[in-house]
């Protein structure tokens, strides 16, 4: 399996929308994660694309997911959240970009 | 209606954490589900029927149990598919609420 990333590398979630503009779209990257950054805590393995399961196609060639982990400050305006307090999400590889430094 | 992560109101409700029982309707609808999507005939994989589900009128989809957004899932998935059409599914419920009638006290 190739990862484009590994534990420790910061990603950005891309901020695509593709349930917007009423095109049919399942989309498995929650809508506050979304051109949010965070670290890759863990490589899951690679599996069918959920997103095209969704509409019976094979999904394949497989895609890498990942555990990604974000500071919960980073995600939210309220709640009071210390910098500790973090959200891991799994992620598809075909949502994340790399960080630069 | 999905993904309702950090959306006011629902992102503030307490979780109802009561255990409840499964009714026969919950089972007859699992039972169906495991049938479709069995790998020997794999009529609906699970990732459709997420979607499918999501897809439901957010009216029906605040009002209905877990089961029965299973249900009306399928149901549009089916059709969809052009396993059954949305004329047979009605007319079938025609028939089964007559006979249903019949046996009604």
């Amino acid at each position: 399996m190739s990862a484009l990333f590994k534990a420790g590398d910061a990603v950005r979630v891309a901020d695509r929308w593709p349930e917007a503009g009423g095109v049919r779209a399942h989309v498995r990257t929650p809508h506050f994660l979304r051109g949010r950054t965070g670290t890759i805590e863990r490589v899951l393995g690679a599996f069918p694309n959920p997103e095209e399961l969704a509409f019976g196609r094979p999904g394949l060639p497989r895609v890498a997911l990942y555990m990604v982990k974000f500071r919960e400050a980073d995600l939210w305006t309220s709640g009071g959240f210390e910098a500790r307090d973090t959200l891991v999400a799994d992620l598809y590889e075909h949502w994340l970009e790399n960080v630069d430094g | 209606m999905h993904d309702l992560g950090g959306v006011e109101p629902l992102a503030s409700a307490p979780i109802d954490r009561r255990e409840h029982a499964l009714t026969q309707f919950d089972l007859n609808v699992d039972a169906l589900m495991y049938l479709l999507s069995h790998p020997s005939r794999r009529v609906i994989r699970v990732d459709e029927l997420r979607r499918s589900i999501e897809s439901l009128p957010s009216d029906d989809y605040a009002r209905l149990s877990y089961y029965e957004k299973w249900l009306m899932a399928m149901r549009d998935l089916l059709v969809e598919k052009g396993v059954l059409s949305a004329n047979e599914i009605a007319s079938k419920l025609i028939e089964l609420r007559g006979r249903a009638g019949d046996v009604a006290p």
